[in-house]
């Protein structure tokens, strides 16, 4: 029985990590293409731009956090991008996200603006929790974004129950729930897939398998390596997709939030990724080796999507450089932002206990 | 006024704030169908339905945590656990949402969240299904834990609890469900959390009892009165916040104090009783304070040995005579 399982779950990942996963990559290239087409040229850019924004804003990060200027824990999503931005590209303002302690992007992308990202993370009053958050604690009930939780899959149970909110309230709005692979193997995940189905909910779980829990990698971790099979066991809807290409991400997002907004059902989407960083900043990272690192560096989610823009001739070197600039300019101005923005205030400590307190 | 068990007291509360708000649900394991484990959501299902009276399967962290995500967005959830001693399955929950949402999130999303069940001791169910650990949900700022001891005390503090804009902890002892008493059948019949009652008045020793200690001791204060005792009981029936104010007003006229407490005594509510006591009224006392406490041990199966486990009026009585220099 053992063997059987084990060669089944061999062939499994032969499957998810070979050749087949390419050449499934290479058979929806022409399909992305039509996509491109399909996408106005506005959205593109647009997912770009907010690619570029999270790279860029984090690089930053990483620097003030070197020089001391943003303390704690900091987990650099670097390589991640198109999972965030191609999934909250599917949604409407007023849908809900909520995600794990790695979730600048997510924030950047569900509108918070970097200046309230950055001056969160230095520990300002100006920052989107007030400075009492932190970098794995990132909300803003204005845009719906309903936090980073640093328990791993603490968030899952909570997503459910949001998207339960909204069944019973009859609206239509959808909840992303994002967690990393190792969160797959938390009881949470678990019990929220099979309440999610049980009880109907318009709750679309995604996971970011990038491949490591901190430093443990999946197969050290996880005895069946293909999450999305793990949905069968709930009677939930999956898919695995390629994360490093957005479009893709942004299409089966839009399949998962049709499938939530009309018919009220979960989906797990297992969206294969890679985290370029250590898992925060004091990790260096030597379970991996640099030639592992280089192959996944060489799919750069934002210099494959960069490429096809050009190829489609919706993108050319100078606009990209505006692109690069304005970008610049919005990191520099949420930098400074965040250092003119005043500590939390003393009494602060005390405040938000209890609400009506 | 009406006569309720305890249980239905709390029924009632639970009815009540459905018809008021909306929003208001309950979820957990054999609530609907089964008409609760312990008969406390009965009729429930029938008044409200399916979409508000929600059987839960076996899965306590999971919908510990799906009620805190739809309380983050508006909604009123009650999780009742079955019983607490489940609710250690939830605790990440419970202490790492519930308790730190609002604060954590810069004062954004509260989380208007009541678990109830019942807690504490129970008949011969041994030491998995027979504990009191109402001094780990005490601990974290964030939480409000209320225990009562009257059915009256449990419609007024249930209903504040459901009304209440934080997460509640609200622990019904399962000994006290069939317990009997007046309660008011006025809908807006409420009792503020962080408010004490003096459950008896007395001068010469304090007895600070919650939950099932409360009987216990209004029974001890009868039999030492005739001893020429005159014991004031105490019930806190809020935990957190604690109404320390009444507390130190009843020491300040008596100089002497128990803490009974069904609980393990390290790191207990009663030891925290005893502490602020000792902060703020240290020069009113004239004994040191005395717990009483469950032992120090797990729970026991055995009938005799149980009852050694848990405090009874015995006990009560000779904490006081001890504090009184009497024995």
């Amino acid at each position: 029985m053992s063997s059987a399982a084990g060669v089944v779950a061999q062939e499994v990942l032969d499957e998810v990590n070979g050749a087949e996963v390419r050449e499934e990559h290479d058979q929806r290239k022409q399909e992305q293409k039509d996509r491109m087409e399909a996408t106005n040229r506005e959205t593109l850019l647009r997912i770009l731009y907010q690619m570029v924004l999270i790279r860029r804003l984090e690089e930053k990060a990483a620097e003030s956090y070197s020089l001391g200027k943003i303390g704690g824990f900091c987990h650099l999503y670097i390589g991640q991008e198109a999972v965030a931005v191609g999934a909250l590209s599917a949604l409407r303002p007023d849908d809900y996200v909520l995600t794990s302690y790695r979730e600048h992007g997510h924030a950047i992308a569900k509108g918070i603006s970097p200046d309230e990202v950055m001056a969160e993370l230095y520990g300002k009053a100006g920052g989107c929790s007030s400075g009492k958050g932190g970098s794995m604690h990132l909300f803003d009930a204005n845009v719906n974004f309903l936090g980073g939780h640093a328990i791993v899959g603490g968030q899952i149970p909570l997503a459910t129950g949001v998207a339960f909110a909204s069944k019973y309230r009859g609206t239509d709005q959808v909840t992303l729930c994002f967690f990393g692979e190792a969160a797959v193997n938390q009881g949470a995940f678990h019990e929220s897939l099979n309440m999610a189905q049980l009880y109907k909910l318009p709750c679309i779980y995604i996971c970011e398998n990038n491949q490591y829990g901190m430093g443990t990698s999946l197969e050290r971790a996880m005895s069946l390596q293909d999450v999305s099979q793990k949905a069968c066991a709930y009677d939930v809807a999956s898919e695995f997709v390629d994360g490093m290409d957005v479009l893709a991400v942004r299409e089966a997002t839009e399949r998962a939030v049709a499938r939530a907004r009309r018919e009220q059902l979960p989906t797990l989407l297992e969206i294969r990724t890679y985290r370029f960083m250590g898992h925060s900043m004091s990790d260096p990272g030597n379970y991996r080796t640099r030639a592992e690192i280089e192959k996944y560096q060489e799919r750069d989610p934002i210099k494959l999507f960069t490429a096809s823009l050009k190829e489609k001739k919706l993108l050319d070197d100078q606009a990209l450089a505006d692109l690069e600039q304005r970008v610049r300019g919005e990191v520099d101005a949420a930098v400074r932002f965040a250092e003119e923005s005043p500590e939390p205030a003393p009494e602060e400590l005390f405040t938000h206990i209890y609400a009506n307190q | 006024m009406a006569v309720l068990t305890m249980r239905d007291a709390l029924n009632q509360a639970m009815r009540e704030e459905m018809h008021r708000d909306e929003n208001v649900f309950l979820m957990g394991e054999e609530v609907a169908a089964y008409q609760g484990a312990y008969k406390v959501s009965r009729g429930l299902l029938q008044e409200f339905g399916d979409k508000r009276v929600i059987d839960s399967p076996i899965t306590e962290l999971g919908f510990a945590g799906l009620g805190v995500g739809a309380a983050m967005v508006g909604l009123r959830p009650i999780i009742e656990f079955m019983t607490f001693n489940f609710s250690i399955l939830a605790t990440d929950q419970i202490i790492n949402s519930a308790a730190k949402m609002l604060y954590m999130s810069g004062g954004q999303f509260k989380v208007p969240i009541v678990f109830r069940g019942p807690g504490g001791s129970a008949y011969q169910v041994s030491s998995q299904h027979s504990q009191a650990i109402e001094s780990w949900y005490a601990h974290f700022p964030g939480l409000k834990v209320v225990m009562p001891s009257t059915p009256a005390d449990a419609k007024g503090l249930l209903k504040s609890a459901i009304r209440d804009d934080n997460p509640v902890i609200f622990i019904e002892q399962e000994r006290m469900y069939g317990n009997k008493g007046e309660v008011s059948e006025d809908e807006e019949f409420t009792i503020p959390l962080g408010v004490a009652e003096v459950k008896r008045e007395g001068t010469d020793a304090t007895i600070v009892a919650r939950s099932l200690m409360v009987p216990l001791a209004l029974k001890a204060a009868e039999e030492l009165e005739k001893q020429g005792v005159s014991c004031e009981v105490v019930d806190p029936r809020t935990i957190r916040p604690l109404d320390i104010d009444t507390i130190i007003e009843s020491v300040r006229k008596t100089n002497r104090v128990v803490v009974a407490e069904e609980s393990h005594p390290f790191c207990g509510v009663g030891a925290e009783i005893s502490a602020q006591i000792m902060e703020h009224a240290f020069d009113y006392l004239d004994a040191p304070v005395r717990r009483v406490s469950g032992v120090d041990a797990p729970t026991p199966y055995a009938k005799n040995l149980e009852n050694l486990a848990i405090p009874d009026v015995q006990r009560i009585i000779a904490a006081v005579r001890e504090v009184a220099y009497l024995d």
